[in-house]
């Protein structure tokens, strides 16, 4: 067995414990912290499989941003916790159990019968990569071979945003989400904010931009930005927009709708829907990447602050 | 000459690993939430450094140094900052147990 | 044993277990977290077959991470979707269940609302 090898197996292992821990420990708190160290470890493994693009969202939106919702979440029902109801029957257990282990069972001899030799797409997205003028075959798959998912996934991204808002209650129709944060201006987290925040605008942008060639693109650069947003707003250094505003829900739609524009323009103008004339496809897809980025960092924000809480009276820092 | 960058390279990540070890047993082990602060930053930021240190002599361009050595402070930022904050939590929460 | 095999083994026991917290923990919250674990499982085995038809010059093949990456975004915003749900519930209804049999305490809303 080489090094490798065994160092894989032990972060394979290590995953699972993490994975049992985060299922079976009693508190809601300490499964949510269990969860944000199983999304950290899960990065490592994409890197194993060679997945770097994968990694990198997955450490940004599965161990970073999902965490933060989590803990919010964990913390705002702790006073809930004492009246959970009772564990659920052993029959009901054990049954569950059987299932997990067939499907586990059937999984796992899946993973061991794959055919040989492995069908790949590779060899397909290298030979077409001139069409777009990008090196990085992820971003040309999500940008042009396969534009459609990433399309209707910002679409989805819209509809999960007017889902959180529409459970705001009447008196806050429209107003800001989450919580106010009041933090001490002069305090450790504001200046964290205040030096960390220029840097990791920078991080994001570079981490988009250079996704055109590397690791990298609009989802990471997206969650990336947010998570900075997220930082000034929980430093108390700025606030989160009334969701009634109109320049927000512009740049909220603005990932899919320029999307779906360039699309229809290849339907009238080109071969089919969303096809890019070869001349121009580097310039079109940067476009919609931009807008991309923009929707994707704020929609993330907006998720994580959750359904508007307070009504949209002006901000005094 | 590459054997020397190796070398150096395989030191000063083991090192690395051992205050990540060390710090990892101070979190498991120590009684209270300030003790357990202690072992982690204080190992953690070590560990990080001399894992940095010695990945620099791999670094193709000074680019990626440059890179490498910005990883490691920022994460000394978040590391000390994020700490402060914990410990200050705990004082006010008066969970120091 | 190759990355192939033991990563494969791997996600397909955290779906299981995954699955297993979906069905057997009581708390809401605790379902979402477990229903998170079943679908980091499903994206690490979209990995494994994505690693398989690797070919020379690229590790990995790109239209399975691509879809992973979506999906990872897609998960994240019905994460949120779910807790914006939950805290809403919670918000009205007292602890959030649902055991439908549970009794109700109604709480005075905070919003007024």
């Amino acid at each position: 067995m080489s090094i490798a090898t065994a160092f894989e197996i032990m972060l394979a292992a290590v995953l699972l414990g993490l994975g049992i821990w985060t299922i079976v420990v009693r508190e809601t708190f300490s499964a949510t912290v269990g969860f944000v160290a199983y999304g950290l470890l899960v990065a490592l493994i994409w890197v194993r499989l060679d997945a770097a693009d994968v990694a990198l969202t997955e450490a940004a939106i599965g161990g970073g941003l999902s965490g933060v919702l989590l803990l919010g979440a964990a913390a705002r029902l702790r006073d809930a916790e004492p009246m959970a109801e009772a564990a659920p029957g052993k029959l009901l257990r054990a049954t569950a159990a059987a299932l997990s282990v067939l499907t586990t069972a059937t999984l796992a001899g899946t993973v061991l019968l794959l055919p040989d030799p492995a069908p790949s797409l590779a060899p397909a997205s290298v030979a077409n990569a001139w069409a777009t003028g990008l090196s990085n075959p992820v971003t040309n798959v999500l940008m042009a071979f396969r534009a459609m998912d990433t399309m209707l996934e910002k679409v989805v991204l819209v509809l999960a945003i007017v889902g959180v808002w529409s459970l705001a209650p009447d008196s806050a129709w429209g107003g800001r989400p989450g919580p106010r944060h009041r933090a001490d201006p002069y305090g450790v987290l504001a200046f964290l904010a205040r030096l960390l925040s220029p840097v990791g605008i920078v991080v994001g942008i570079y981490v988009f931009w250079t996704g055109a060639n590397h690791p990298g693109g609009a989802f990471q650069g997206g969650a990336i930005l947010a998570s900075m947003w997220l930082l000034a707003t929980m430093a108390g250094l700025a606030d989160a927009p009334p969701v009634s505003s109109r320049p927000l829900r512009l740049i909220l739609v603005a990932g899919s709708g320029l999307f779906l524009i360039v699309g229809l323009a290849g339907l009238l103008f080109g071969a089919a829907f969303l096809s890019y004339a070869p001349a121009l496809a580097k310039p079109l897809i940067l476009g919609i990447e931009v807008a991309m980025v923009l929707t994707i960092a704020t929609t993330l924000g907006l998720l994580l602050s959750g359904a508007p809480e307070r009504s949209a009276e002006p901000w005094a820092p | 000459m590459s054997l020397v960058r190796d070398m150096i390279s395989i030191a000063a990540v083991s090192a690395g690993a051992f205050f990540f070890l060390a710090g990892t047993v101070g979190l498991l082990r120590f009684p209270d939430t300030l003790t357990r602060l202690h072992a982690l930053t204080k190992a953690d930021n070590l560990g990080l450094g001399l894992v940095v240190l010695g990945l620099l002599p791999q670094a193709d361009s000074l680019r990626d140094a440059l890179k490498l050595v910005s990883i490691w402070l920022l994460g000394l930022l978040a590391g000390a900052t994020v700490s402060q904050l914990i410990a200050r939590a705990a004082r006010q929460g008066g969970s120091i147990r | 044993m190759g990355t192939v095999t033991v990563f494969g083994l791997c996600a397909a026991a955290v779906v299981g277990l995954g699955l297993y917290g979906v069905i057997a923990n009581p708390q809401p919250l605790r379902k979402i977290i477990a229903f998170n674990l079943l679908g980091s499982g499903v994206f690490l085995l979209f990995g494994v077959i994505g690693r398989r038809g690797a070919v020379a010059g690229i590790g990995s093949d790109p239209v399975p991470q691509a879809l992973v990456i979506t999906g990872v975004v897609v998960a994240f915003s019905a994460t949120a979707l779910a807790i914006a749900l939950l805290l809403r519930l919670f918000d009205t209804a007292g602890p959030a269940t649902l055991d439908s049999d549970a009794p109700t305490r109604p709480r005075p809303d905070r919003f007024g609302g």
